[in-house]
């Protein structure tokens, strides 16, 4: 584990976390640090409270013991939501039907918080255009978002993600049911993102082989924390050669 | 038609109808994407213990029928949220509840008349003055609140959890939506009557959910079609001299059959 108490980059701290579902134990004890510009990726088996664990970080669940701190607050006093991105695990199971072009989804994020960011009408859709620019849906702009496939929708929800310029982006299984070409492409978004825009990336992923290349920090999850630290030391560690030799942990390389 | 547009009772109602069924269309299209379309045929059956209620204290129904409705969308909100119950079960329990002190209410007064008669089918040719400035005033307030909070609101019919993450703050904005929804059915009442309100919210609303590739698209769509609706209806409800209610609410109809089969014809029909 990393002492990160004193690290002055610490931008999330999760302390003693502990969470059950109607006297299911979910999560016990959680404690760790997320540190800016790191690229992270939270693993476990189904079930090891990887998704619970990111609701508490955004305050969307009440841990029933412990907290968490964003960027030196308490979640529940937390305001500046502009600086966080967020795409939920079943961001492209959405409503088909439901009459939003890809322009209006990127516009949701950026015009509920326009007066938070001090933007102009102009400035707000040049910051749409760019966002979709970012990920290639540019031309997309007009189309219903239903009418999209599973890995366009993906990248504009991406693109809704990034149009408030979050210093931190949590994805929540962000590939599933996306093909393996789409999911190079996509990694190598949020590689870009990490390295050259200095953004901090939290993923969740039960496929670490995907994610191999990319990510630097690694906390694995099993109701408890497991292992949390470089990604080095995770693929000569214990916990890893548990994990995959009792099946919960899938690793695919491409 | 010139002459008809004379006679102040007919433009009374064109002018308070047109902005009604403006907030009846824009409000429907956030219900019906909420899965909350029968909430609107709840609240009616509440309206009408409002009614009920003024009629029995010598009150301005709509006054009253504000009050109830608004009071019990609330009610509704509060026991979807802490009784866990099933999908409209609230709805339905409090739609019930309203029914029967409508009924007792009604019965109690010995007023079981014309006056009850009025709000359950609508008249909106006898709108008065005084209702005609209480309904543009509140179905302005509507309109301009859904304008103000529009781009949240959409986010959290969307997509709730990211809405939450954003910073917006769903429960408030819940409760908004509520209470303009019971005001706006209150107001629809006075067009449609009780018993039709329900469809100057749905069906505008699934009208332009039909036609649209985009949400603004559905807005602008379903407030189009409402308004023809309600400005045709009046005047085939004038010259063939049959209710109002009903002739505007038919023409909701084929307005939305229309479109359902011009879709169809053009193949883009998904279902």
């Amino acid at each position: 584990m990393d002492s990160a108490a004193a690290d002055t980059r610490e931008l999330i701290a999760v302390r003693n976390v502990s969470f059950g579902y109607d006297g299911g134990r979910v999560l016990l004890d959680i404690s760790f640090s997320i540190r800016r510009g790191d690229f992270l990726a939270i693993i476990g088996p189904n079930g090891s409270g990887k998704t619970t664990l990111i609701k508490i970080i955004l305050g969307l669940l009440k841990p029933s013991q412990g907290e968490v701190i964003l960027m030196g607050e308490p979640v529940s006093r937390f305001r500046n939501w502009q600086k966080i991105g967020y795409i939920p695990q079943k961001a492209t199971n959405i409503d088909p039907f439901f009459p939003a072009s890809v322009r209006e989804v990127v516009a949701m994020a950026l015009l509920s918080n326009r007066r938070t960011l001090g933007l102009s009408k102009k400035q707000g859709e040049a910051a749409i255009d760019d966002a979709l620019r970012h990920v290639g849906m540019d031309a997309f702009k007009a189309s219903p978002v239903g009418s999209l496939s599973g890995g366009q929708q993906q990248r504009v929800f991406i693109a809704r993600a990034l149009v408030t310029s979050p210093e931190v982006l949590f994805l929540d299984e962000p590939t599933t049911g996306v093909d393996a070409e789409t999911q190079d492409r996509f990694y190598g978004l949020l590689d870009r993102l990490n390295k050259k825009e200095g953004m901090t990336i939290v993923l969740i992923t039960h496929d670490i082989g995907i994610v191999n290349k990319h990510i630097t920090r690694v906390a694995c999850l099993n109701q408890r924390l497991v292992y949390h630290g470089s990604h080095e030391n995770f693929c000569r560690s214990d916990a890893f050669k548990d994990m995959l030799s009792s099946g919960h942990l899938v690793s695919h390389e491409h | 038609m010139n002459a008809l547009l004379h006679f102040g009772f007919l433009q009374r109602a064109l002018v308070a109808g047109i902005f009604i069924a403006v907030a009846c269309a824009v409000l429907g299209v956030f219900l019906i994407l909420r899965k909350d379309a029968m909430i609107g045929h709840g609240l009616s059956h509440v309206a009408f213990a409002g009614v009920a209620l003024g009629l029995f204290l010598s009150v301005l129904p709509l006054v009253t029928a504000l009050i109830v409705s608004v009071a019990a969308a609330l009610g509704i909100m509060r026991l979807k949220e802490k009784a866990g119950l099933y999908g409209d079960t609230a709805i339905a329990i409090v739609s019930s509840l309203g029914m029967a002190v409508g009924i007792l209410l009604a019965t109690l007064s010995g007023n079981f008349s014309v006056d009850l008669l009025v709000y359950l089918f609508g008249e909106i040719l006898a709108i008065s003055p005084l209702e005609v400035w209480l309904s543009l005033t509140l179905a302005l307030l509507i309109i301009a609140a859904v304008a103000l909070n529009y781009s949240k609101l959409m986010f959290m019919t969307f997509d709730r959890e990211s809405a939450r993450v954003s910073g917006i703050r769903v429960g408030r904005l819940d409760a908004l939506l509520t209470v303009l929804t019971a005001v706006t059915v209150v107001l629809g009442m006075k067009v449609v009557g009780i018993l039709l309100v329900a469809a100057l919210v749905v069906i505008p609303a699934a009208a332009g959910l039909q036609a649209a590739s985009s949400f603004r698209m559905a807005v602008v769509v379903s407030s189009v079609v409402s308004t023809v609706s309600v400005l045709l209806g009046l005047v085939v409800a004038l010259s063939l001299n049959i209710p109002a209610s009903a002739s505007i609410v038919i023409l909701c109809f084929f307005i939305f059959g229309g479109i359902f089969l011009i879709k169809r014809k053009r193949g883009l029909f998904a279902g």
